[in-house]
């Protein structure tokens, strides 16, 4: 086996094998556990980085297995998985540090470490799946992965939010498996391959590869919470924090988001889906989302199912960028996937220091929570803006992609539709930026369970992650093409998807 | 070769017979180990040369014994013995030294595997009649062995059903016998033309429907929840996992062998297999999700997964559906026997019988919930796992023939199995109450069961093998 076929398995193996090793180690073996998590997070972060280089160089990685007589179980690391694997790897380590700080003397830790590894296992086995069926596995080993975590607390509660998650996603399972068998049946495989594989089928497959891209689109489209498939994210908040950040922004509505544009680019290929008319209602069902999840967020009170209503409209904005027929839409689709990824992290995080420090879970509750706790509240707040849009912050960077995207490819109502969410954003995110900085505080937290000691308002291992990712946004935003920056990945993508056009370099 | 897969397991029940109750541990820990040794030996005989044939005592057909092994007994073999050395070993942990259900354990399942090892070995009608006859009795006496007033009640009705289904497949084979003068299998299959005689017809009914009645598919499955749902747990785990099997695998068999011309002129015939398959896919699941005893759930789920198995009768027409079936055939068996087997040990170790009083099992028994959790995985066909490729290979052989139908049910199956296991993985996951006491279990129970649920689940990463195997003919 070549070094070329081996460094794939072993981005799967630092994850898989730490966690493999976790689920063995007894309680009380916390310093052990750690090593194993933190070093499997950099291990992975390094061979990332392998891939990266050599990806840039026009190296190709891949591997397959046989599973069966015309089944293979095939790996290749490309550009777009890159892109997904890259925010995965990084977001990992930090939700693993914040995890480590926000379950420190809770039970059941081995447990929830060794599901933890498996998740992010299974992510990156969804980002370098080079076939549906490679993809299927992993994505439904996440299913698996993620139940037992978000059910991690045992309360009643925890086990319906639980339930309602498995419900969405196993029977959206089922579709796609439907999907993907007829695909593999028509095509005799499910390779995915730049500009595409189905045209190959001629035209007397159409009817048929319209039916089969309609449940393709809702198997991936419930993790990607696409409207109405939706009702499971709300649900699913009961979660603890590092969970929900791995729900919003590391794994699984991502692995929904990526699994539409694998199958959007490289199982039909654009031009193709564009030529079937397949685009144009996979964009409308993306704008309703995106207007009907800002809406939601309005009303609620309870900051996480705030934050999880802004997660259901911001993933459909990857969507709408993909559908958005032409090389700017796309670009901005893929770098909102990393900039979405990196704001709402820093979101969910903030929202767990809140509630594990004072005992805030309500919007009503934040009242001058700036003040006891500036520095989660500035992390917060950069990420709030960047969800807005606001300029020199991620979110700016993808809205003006997209909003350029919609324009060339002569879909002026979706320049509205994104409006009207930055609108609906700012009426949502603005009220709670005021009640933190302005508002007097109150004379009592709800709960304050950790004491602020000197500039440190909580403990560490809780605010720096947000710090970082906070950080991160702001170098998107400010800094977009810099030559490491996710949107120069997002153009390298776009052109080798788009052999025909030339990108315009600043929108 | 063949002949010490058989005579192996008679050797080792004699032994532990002679020695007196509840002995005779070690002798059949042994003798399952040469077994498993013998069962690769030979699948990996067949696939280098081919199916094998061994005349016993050096006298053929018809005057002697043949014992003839294909891609297909010998996957059988394979798995049986593959199942019964965890379990052996499991049992070995599992029965306290005063249980009733110890004393005759090892005999009878010394008996049970020598049945079944020659049935899936034999080559004649009338030997798998007295192989079946063994296997029943042996199974029967299993069930019975407890000795509490349900086990007897159950092992009676299970003792009639095994009895009816073979008196019909008796009657059968007289039937062919009369007309054919031979009950050799690789003979009928000549002899056996679109022209039968309706005598032969209603010989090939009765002989097909006793079996059904043995493999315990809808609506012939009522003797199968409480026998399997009462026994102890490593014979619920046995029989569950590949005694039923058995006489699928005789259906088959005949279905592709004797009677193949006969199903090809009445083609709708295939679908009657099929339709029963279908009920007891809804049925069993029906009933499992709303089963509260935690073995009467597992129970019924066999009757459910039993009813994949016959959705392939209408697709025998591609090679591909053999395959499909055997697929299924050993992920439910690896997977059933891995969770009546944890099943046994949370019921153990919680002193609770119903689904209700598993709270907070997660935290207390990890081992054993992931075994019974890596087991629902491969029965609700979720991947990878060895039930995912069965169900992979289902549906695409149903697309390809445009039996949508057949592709609903197995999608839907999946789905429902999922609610019933999660029912289970649902109340483990919750935090225990105060009040409950789990007594600390050895930690062989905990790990025999994983190490078949695990191989249940590694088999769904490399079939090719085990495909291979099968397609030797």
């Amino acid at each position: 086996m070549t070094f070329n076929e081996l460094l794939p398995l072993a981005v799967l193996a630092s994850s898989l094998i730490p966690g493999l090793l976790i689920f063995t180690l007894p309680e009380s073996w916390v310093g052990l556990r750690t090593t194993l998590n933190l070093s499997g997070a950099l291990v992975k972060l390094a061979l990332v980085l392998l891939l990266i280089v050599g990806v840039q160089a026009g190296e190709s990685y891949g591997v397959h297995f046989a599973v069966l007589p015309g089944l293979n179980l095939a790996f290749k690391a490309d550009a777009l998985g890159l892109l997904f694997i890259t925010l995965s790897a990084v977001l990992w380590l930090f939700t693993t540090l914040y995890a480590i700080g926000y379950l420190e003397g809770a039970p059941r830790r081995s447990r929830f470490f060794g599901f933890f590894s498996l998740c992010v296992t299974a992510t990156m086995g969804i980002a370098m799946a080079a076939n549906l069926f490679t993809f299927f596995v992993f994505y439904e080993l996440l299913t698996l992965a993620t139940f037992p975590l978000v059910v991690h607390r045992g309360t009643e509660a925890s086990i319906r939010g639980g339930m309602t998650y498995l419900t969405y996603t196993l029977i959206g399972g089922a579709v796609l498996l439907t999907g993907i068998v007829w695909l593999h049946h028509l095509l005799g495989h499910t390779d995915f391959a730049h500009a595409g594989i189905a045209a190959a089928l001629g035209s007397a497959y159409d009817g048929q590869l319209q039916i089969i891209f309609l449940l393709l689109m809702i198997g991936v489209g419930v993790k990607a919470a696409i409207v109405p498939l939706h009702g499971w994210l709300p649900q699913a908040m009961v979660a603890p924090a590092p969970v929900s950040a791995l729900l919003h922004a590391v794994a699984v509505v991502k692995a929904g988001a990526f699994g539409i544009v694998r199958i959007v680019y490289e199982v039909y290929g654009i031009e193709f889906a564009q030529s079937l008319d397949l685009l144009l209602p996979l964009a409308i069902f993306a704008a309703v989302t995106i207007v009907w999840g800002s809406f939601r967020a309005l009303f609620q009170d309870d900051l996480k199912k705030r934050l999880a209503y802004s997660t259901v409209s911001q993933v459909s904005y990857i969507v709408l960028g993909i559908t958005l027929f032409g090389p700017i839409g796309t670009v901005g689709g893929l770098v909102h996937l990393v900039h979405q990824g990196l704001m709402k992290v820093t979101l969910f995080f903030c929202a767990g220091n809140y509630a594990e420090t004072l005992g805030i879970h309500k919007v009503s509750e934040m009242n001058g929570a700036g003040r006891r706790m500036p520095l989660t509240s500035i992390a917060f707040t950069i990420g709030a803006l960047g969800m807005i849009g606001v300029p020199l912050t991620a979110g700016a960077v993808s809205k003006a992609w997209l909003i350029d995207g919609a324009s060339a490819a002569g879909m002026d109502w979706a320049i509205w539709v994104l409006w009207t969410s930055s609108l609906l954003n700012a009426v949502y995110f603005l009220p709670i930026l005021w009640r933190t900085w302005f508002k007097p505080i109150p004379k009592a937290w709800p709960a304050e369970h950790i004491v602020a000691r000197g500039w440190r308002e909580t403990a560490w291992l809780l605010l720096l992650p947000p710090m970082v990712t906070a950080a991160m946004t702001l170098a998107a935003g400010m800094f977009p093409n810099n030559q490491i920056s996710p949107l120069s990945w997002a153009k390298l993508i776009a052109e080798r998807e788009y052999v025909h056009e030339s990108i315009i370099w600043t929108p | 070769m063949m002949v010490w897969l058989i005579l192996l397991p008679l050797l080792w029940a004699s032994l532990a017979f002679m020695l007196g109750p509840s002995r005779g541990v070690w002798p059949a820990i042994a003798g399952l180990v040469a077994q498993l040794w013998l069962a690769f030996a030979l699948a990996a005989e067949i696939v280098g040369s081919g199916a094998a044939m061994h005349a016993v005592g050096g006298w053929g057909a018809p005057l002697g014994i043949d014992l003839v092994a294909d891609g297909l007994s010998a996957a059988m073999l394979l798995l049986t013995q593959c199942i019964a050395l965890p379990l052996a070993v499991y049992a070995h942990a599992y029965f306290k030294r005063d249980d009733p259900a110890r004393n005759y354990f090892w005999p009878l399942v010394g008996f049970l595997l020598a049945g079944l090892n020659a049935l899936f070995l034999s080559a004649d009608l009338f030997n798998i009649y007295v192989t079946l006859e063994l296997l029943g009795l042996a199974a029967v006496g299993l069930v019975a062995a407890g000795g509490g007033a349900q086990q007897i009640a159950a092992a009676l009705r299970y003792l009639f059903a095994t009895l009816v289904g073979s008196g019909a497949y008796l009657l059968g084979v007289a039937l062919i016998y009369g007309t054919y003068g031979t009950v050799s299998t690789v003979t009928l299959v000549s002899l056996i033309g679109a022209d039968a005689p309706d005598l032969v017809w209603i010989a090939g009914g009765l002989m097909v429907l006793g079996l059904m009645l043995k493999t315990a598919l809808f609506p012939f499955h009522f003797w199968l929840p409480p026998a399997h749902g009462g026994a102890p747990a490593p014979v619920s785990a046995l029989l569950s996992a590949v005694v039923v099997k058995a006489s699928f695998y005789l259906i088959l068999r005949l279905w592709v062998g004797p009677f193949s011309s006969l199903t090809v002129v009445a083609s709708l015939v295939v679908w009657f297999p099929a339709l029963l398959g279908t009920l007891a896919v809804f049925w069993g699941s029906y009933q499992a999700i709303r089963a509260e005893r935690l073995k009467m759930l597992i129970a019924y789920s066999t009757v459910a997964q039993l009813g994949y198995l016959f959705l392939i009768f209408p697709l025998l027409a591609s090679a591909g559906a053999l395959q499909a079936g055997i697929m299924q055939v050993f992920a439910h068996g690896l997977a059933k026997a891995a969770m009546f087997a944890a099943a046994g040990t949370l019921i153990k170790a919680t002193g609770q019988e119903m689904v209700a009083g598993l709270a907070g099992v997660a935290e207390r028994l990890p081992v054993t919930l992931f075994a019974f959790g890596l087991a629902g995985i491969t029965l609700m066909g979720l991947p990878p796992s060895a039930g995912f490729l069965a169900k992979w290979q289902l549906i695409e052989l149903a697309l390809s023939q445009q039996q949508w139908v057949i592709a609903f049910v197995v999608l839907v199956g999946g789905l429902l199995a999922a609610v019933y296991v999660f029912s289970v993985l649902r109340q483990a996951f919750l935090l225990a109450p105060a009040d409950s006491v789990v007594t600390p279990v050895s930690r062989t129970l905990e790990w025999t069961a994983f190490v078949l649920a695990a191989a249940s689940v590694l088999l769904g990463l490399r079939g090719v093998e085990l495909m291979q195997l099968v397609g030797v003919t």
